[in-house]
């Protein structure tokens, strides 16, 4: 993943950034030692909560360990992992949490863009729209879960009879009753939340596109559709390709809403709800391990495949625009 | 021409109007929940509106009744809000602090590892927060952090340094640094030309980095549940996830939906406040980088 995402610094020469000196080696060597003193706390900060814990779950995947039984930890090499690969619960949450990363980016990609064009557009009241986007952007998932579900909510909630007129929905449906419908809901609750992100970070990329570029190739004759597939779109797909790749891993985390709204009821478990699971309510730190450093690579797996995917990288993105 | 430019401008008015009805609806439903009865929500209540407004749901949260029930259930709400309170600014704080150093040398300073440092922090960015939550449980347990503050406190910082270092070195690569030299040339001492002409142009997106770093540690929920086990250092979301009140297959509705309100007052008022900021800070760092 760094390999590809490493270089994002591109400065602007008209911000008036000034090339540091090399006119003396004994000046590069102080700027050298002052900058890795400036980065060292943050770096440490981040190294000893992720590396360190990371490395201690691969060592701790290799063994049958389970904390009510200190006594009975023994090295049974990839076991754990073999375990888990076997196991069709793992499977079936991997597929619970790929659908409900592809459905919400999806979705997320299509109302997001609309959005964007919207503020692109808006001339009146800028800050009213702001505020409102940036609401379920700031307020906490646990919250949002609380407000869905008892939206959702057969005896409380206000889906059924506003939307009674739709084939399925009568007033007696349990939305949490079936895997589909709890599905359902979860991923709407998942896709209110970050659409906002989603359509901010496209109207960024929105507004560097040239108005120039759209309006010469309207004198040209082209249509609406075919100014937004072929010149909008086109120019966008670094803050597209930034969007998703942000949205794609984060909907693939999915915890939250899952463990407020359903428990991981009706099949509903996600992959972070099972290593959860194992490790914090089952105290298997072997078996929960295995499954941490499974999550953590399909992590990178999935990054890798989406930087792959846009055949963008983002330091040539920026070296453009 | 001047059909389409109506069209577009009904279309926008109609944009405007579904993203303002999206956004808010929900926070308008919480809203207007905190103020149902128990007895409505018990029956069963699916209009929008309550049928007889009440504030009980606010005085029982704020433990301004004699329930004794209620009470317990208002002071350790209290206590969660301290402990999300205290938890979220002092890693914002130590967060912010640390990144602006990070930052400056990453803006200003040519060092090796300087791209090392940027993509450890895209990396954690995107980490897995549950994958960490087995070993570092059994290790806060040794090291006698868990379920208190500070063990909150340090992977709540491990995490927002990213989003912190990003938003902040896009930030300052746009200050116009030469400025400091000028006012010294102009016989400012160091001091005066850091303090006078530096800060306030820096502040601005330091501040920006702070509200999403708290916003960031007011919202975490995988941490804060998986690394407590009392009211003592339990924050909000993890206190409101264990809420079910007395009766499993009857969720206090009015109760949950008003703590919501509550928690979610301080995220409206900051955006209120500070929408711009926000929205520049959250684009900076991931579009321009």
């Amino acid at each position: 993943m760094s390999a590809t995402l490493e270089t994002p610094k591109t400065p602007t020469p008209s911000a008036g950034h000034q090339k540091p000196r090399r006119d003396t080696s004994d000046r590069a060597v102080a700027e050298n030692r002052l900058g890795l003193k400036l980065v060292a706390p943050a770096v440490v900060i981040m190294v000893i909560v992720t590396a360190y814990p990371m490395l201690r779950a691969l060592y701790l995947s290799l063994f049958r360990y389970r904390l009510t039984a200190p006594d009975d930890k023994e090295f049974i090499g990839l076991s754990n992992y073999l375990t888990v690969l076997g196991d069709p619960l793992f499977w079936r949450d991997t597929l619970n949490t790929v659908l409900i990363m592809v459905i919400t980016v999806s979705v997320e990609l299509v109302i997001g863009f609309a959005f964007a064009m919207v503020m692109h557009r808006v001339i009146f009241a800028p800050g009213a729209i702001r505020t409102a986007i940036l609401i379920p952007y700031g307020i906490i998932t646990v919250v949002s879960a609380f407000s869905w579900q008892f939206t959702f909510s057969t005896t409380n909630g206000w889906v059924n009879s506003w939307f009674n007129w739709v084939p399925g929905i009568d007033p007696d449906l349990n939305w949490f009753g079936g895997h589909w419908t709890a599905m359902f809901a979860i991923m709407v609750s998942e896709i209110w939340k970050t659409t906002p992100f989603m359509s901010l970070l496209l109207l960024a990329g929105l507004s560097q596109v040239s108005e120039d570029m759209i309006e010469a190739a309207k004198v040209d004759g082209a249509t609406w559709t075919q100014r937004l597939t072929k010149v909008i779109l086109p120019n966008m797909r670094a803050a597209i390709m930034v969007a998703v790749l942000f949205r794609a891993l984060d909907a693939f985390r999915i915890f939250d809403n899952i463990f407020v709204m359903t428990r991981g009821a009706q099949n509903t478990e996600s992959s972070s709800f099972l290593t959860y699971r194992q490790v914090i309510e089952q105290l298997q730190l072997g078996v929960g391990s295995a499954l941490s450093v499974l999550l953590f690579l399909t992590v990178l797996l999935l990054a890798y495949l989406i930087t792959k995917l846009f055949r963008v990288d983002l330091a040539q993105a920026r070296g453009e625009g | 021409m001047a059909t389409t430019d109506t069209k577009t401008k009904v279309g926008t008015g109609v944009g405007f109007v579904a993203i303002l009805v999206w956004c808010l609806l929900p926070i308008a439903w919480i809203v207007s929940l905190s103020f149902k009865t128990v007895d409505e929500t018990n029956a069963g209540s699916a209009q929008f509106l309550p049928k007889d407004a009440s504030l009980d749901n606010y005085k029982a949260l704020l433990g301004l009744t004699d329930d004794p029930v209620s009470d317990a259930a208002a002071s350790d709400f209290g206590q969660a809000l301290l402990n999300s309170l205290v938890v979220s600014l002092v890693a914002t704080v130590l967060s912010v602090l640390f990144a602006t150093l990070a930052a400056y040398a990453i803006a200003r300073l040519e060092f090796r590892g300087k791209r090392l440092v940027l993509s450890l922090a895209l990396a954690i960015a995107m980490f897995p927060v549950v994958s960490l939550v087995g070993p570092l449980f059994d290790m806060w347990r040794t090291f006698g952090l868990f379920n208190t503050w500070p063990g909150l406190i340090i992977p709540y910082m491990t995490f927002t340094l990213p989003l912190a270092i990003w938003t902040l070195s896009a930030f300052f690569r746009e200050i116009p640094w030469e400025m400091e030299q000028a006012a010294q040339v102009d016989g400012a001492t160091s001091w005066q030309a850091f303090r006078k002409v530096i800060v306030p142009l820096a502040a601005p997106g330091v501040f920006t980095a702070a509200i999403l770093t708290f916003f960031f540690a007011w919202n975490e929920f995988v941490l804060a549940i998986s690394l407590t086990s009392t009211q003592k250092a339990r924050t909000v979301p993890a206190q409101m996830s264990y809420f079910v009140g007395p009766d499993p297959f009857n969720p206090p509705y009015g109760q949950l939906a008003t703590a919501s309100v509550i928690v979610t007052v301080p995220i409206i008022v900051i955006v209120l406040l500070f929408q711009r900021k926000i929205v520049a800070g959250l684009t900076s760092g991931a579009v321009k980088g």
